[in-house]
């Protein structure tokens, strides 16, 4: 009688947090799509760090006794207008759009949360402008907002991580907005409140953490979509700048040359394919265990 | 009450229309801190950026300024290129009317192998088959424009030889050789679209496919393709027509770069020069333009699926 009521008493203690973690690591190592995405992540990662240093041939030197030669045991993947190696080239140009699309997406993330947190909180008049205007933006593609932006203000590296970060901010704040609206008619919120806590020790040590694994879904996911503007806006010369190796910049230069050197340009376009792809999986994967 | 419905919605999106065109404005006036500057450039005599200023009126006060603009931009005076020294409204003009040519051949193509997809995907869900069409939709999805188009402009233009390379058709072209010219440009946005609306139908069937009148239906008899016909298909594709005017908006974005590849004269070819050409009136009203056309097609959108929906048309009365 007494042992059963125990056992009763065990499997209504809530699970402690630890073993939701345990679960969570659980489900990521289950999941093929997280660890594929996270497979093609992780090399172009490490091509973006260590760059020339790995690379079989200098991406930078000139070779114009060997111009647009195509693939070859000497050139896997040919050489380019200046006789440069592609397949040097490729691994050098993981690193500018490896630096440029995360530090834009985490631009956005931390504005957007924390402008998510201050609208979804306090509601009223703030929530409505701020609703009519992420409306109004909407309207737009946002490599259209992307280009008008940076066409004013200049292009550079700097430029495209704060124009898209800033593009990203109200849309990251709606996706934490709705999350935090699901939070503020809680318990612990208003208990927060009757011990006489202040709005922002509410917003941010309250209820930050219980929205955070939202964001960091909606980072991953505007990460994609980063790496998708920065690549395009680059392609059209609105994003990173020559001399980077960056394949948009690589596809952009040698676009003309696609009917007779198809190697010029096919590389550098299944790398971006592969690294979107890529996020894009890990992204299913991690939304998958968050949800589990 | 589908009137009221409608001038309601219409209402809200000139609202945020109107939002919109601050937000251009400013973003053509007041980002590049001095127009005649960013315009002529860093080695231009400081007396001709005052006098570029003064011709071109920025250096009124700002609310002055947007008035004088939106309220010519409104009647279709969109104001003076300052690349072509002609008005803007003819060359964005000519330039959506060809846009609209190529989004039609796209969502011509799309909507209905999106569609396919989708039902397909939600009559074996949770299969292999549901799972990879899911991932590829979602990974065609995220590839951007450019790249889909270099790997098919490889294939049908340059190995194949199918189709030309560039949207440039030759002069008096008719329509069937337009078509041609086009359906290479056509593909990328093909591609990058086929996920989304797959997604939205699959979700769509799925719910029906599980709802009570679905089970009804096959309980009192009916042949599988009647339920799927009159019962399934009619509740599912709802969801699917809004998610489908929502893509007009991506679709103005993919143009930019699709059209700059295919050497395409459409609205985002035109936005694009502009941008590179720090053309600002060209560029606002380009932009502007395309909210436009984005609000249009969200309000006829919502009318539409309120028509075909009996239930949404009786709830907004």
């Amino acid at each position: 009688m007494s042992a059963s009521a125990d056992t009763i008493a065990r499997a209504a203690q809530p699970a402690p947090a630890r073993s939701l973690a345990r679960e969570r690591w659980n489900a990521a190592c289950r999941s093929p799509t997280l660890i594929a995405g996270l497979i093609i992540l992780a090399f172009w990662i490490v091509c973006a760090l260590f760059g020339a240093d790995i690379t079989p041939r200098d991406p930078y030197a000139d070779d114009l006794l060997a111009t647009l030669s195509p693939p070859s045991a000497a050139h896997w993947f040919g050489t380019d207008q200046l006789g440069r190696d592609i397949f040097s080239r490729v691994i050098v140009g993981a690193r500018d759009i490896l630096i440029v699309a995360p530090l834009a997406t985490l631009l956005g993330t931390v504005l957007g949360t924390a402008l998510g947190l201050c609208i979804g909180y306090f509601r009223g008049a703030l929530d409505d402008v701020a609703g009519r205007i992420i409306e109004a933006l909407q309207a737009l593609p946002l490599v259209i907002v992307a280009l008008m932006a940076l066409a004013a203000v200049g292009t550079s590296n700097a430029t495209v991580v704060l124009v898209i970060g800033f593009v990203f901010t109200p849309l990251i704040a709606r996706t934490v907005r709705s999350a935090v609206l699901n939070e503020t008619d809680l318990d612990y919120v208003a208990a927060a409140r009757l011990r006489g806590d202040g709005a922002l020790a509410i917003m941010f040590i309250e209820i930050l953490p219980n929205v955070l694994p939202i964001a960091i879904v909606e980072m991953t996911v505007r990460l994609g979509y980063a790496i998708f503007f920065v690549a395009s806006l680059s392609f059209i010369g609105f994003g990173i700048q020559p001399p980077s190796a960056d394949w948009g910049i690589a596809i952009a230069e040698n676009y003309s040359l696609i009917g007779s050197f198809w190697w010029t340009v096919l590389f550098d376009a299944a790398a971006t394919a592969s690294l979107v792809i890529a996020v894009n999986l890990v992204t299913d994967g991690l939304a998958a265990v968050f949800d589990a | 009450m589908i009137l009221r419905f409608l001038t309601r919605r219409a209402l809200l999106s000139l609202i945020t229309l109107a939002i919109l065109s601050v937000i251009v404005f400013l973003g053509g006036q007041l980002l590049p801190g001095d127009v005649g500057r960013a315009v002529l450039g860093p080695l231009a005599d400081a007396r001709a950026v005052a006098l570029f200023d003064h011709q071109v009126g920025v250096d009124r006060p700002l609310a002055i300024q947007y008035w004088d603009w939106i309220s010519h931009f409104v009647v279709g005076d969109m104001g003076r290129s300052f690349t072509f020294r002609a008005p803007v409204a003819p060359f964005i003009g000519a330039a959506l009317v060809n846009s609209l040519k190529l989004a039609a051949l796209a969502f011509v193509l799309v909507v209905p192998i999106g569609i396919a997809g989708g039902v397909w995907a939600a009559l074996k869900v949770g299969q292999w088959s549901d799972r990879g069409l899911v991932l590829l939709g979602q990974s065609l999805g995220v590839v951007p424009e450019f790249i889909s188009s270099i790997v098919l402009i490889l294939i049908f233009g340059v190995w194949l030889r199918w189709l030309p390379m560039s949207a440039d058709w030759p002069e008096g072209a008719g329509p069937l050789t337009q078509m041609k010219y086009l359906i290479l440009p056509a593909l990328p946005l093909v591609l990058v679209f086929f996920g989304y609306i797959a997604r939205v139908a699959r979700a769509g069937t799925v719910e029906a496919l599980d709802a009570d009148y679905t089970r009804t239906a096959v309980l009192k008899g009916l042949r599988m393709s009647t339920v799927m016909r009159r019962h399934v298909l009619r509740n599912a594709l709802l969801p699917t027509i809004t998610v489908v005017a929502s893509l007009l908006g991506y679709l103005a974005g993919g143009l930019v770069v699709i059209e700059t590849l295919f050497h395409y004269r459409g609205i985002g070819a035109l936005i694009y020069s502009a941008a590179r050409s720090k053309d600002f009136p060209m560029l606002e009203a380009g932009v502007l333009t395309v909210g436009a056309v984005y609000a249009i097609a969200s309000v006829l959108a919502d009318l539409l699926s309120a028509a075909l929906n009996p239930r949404l048309r009786a709830a907004r009365a």
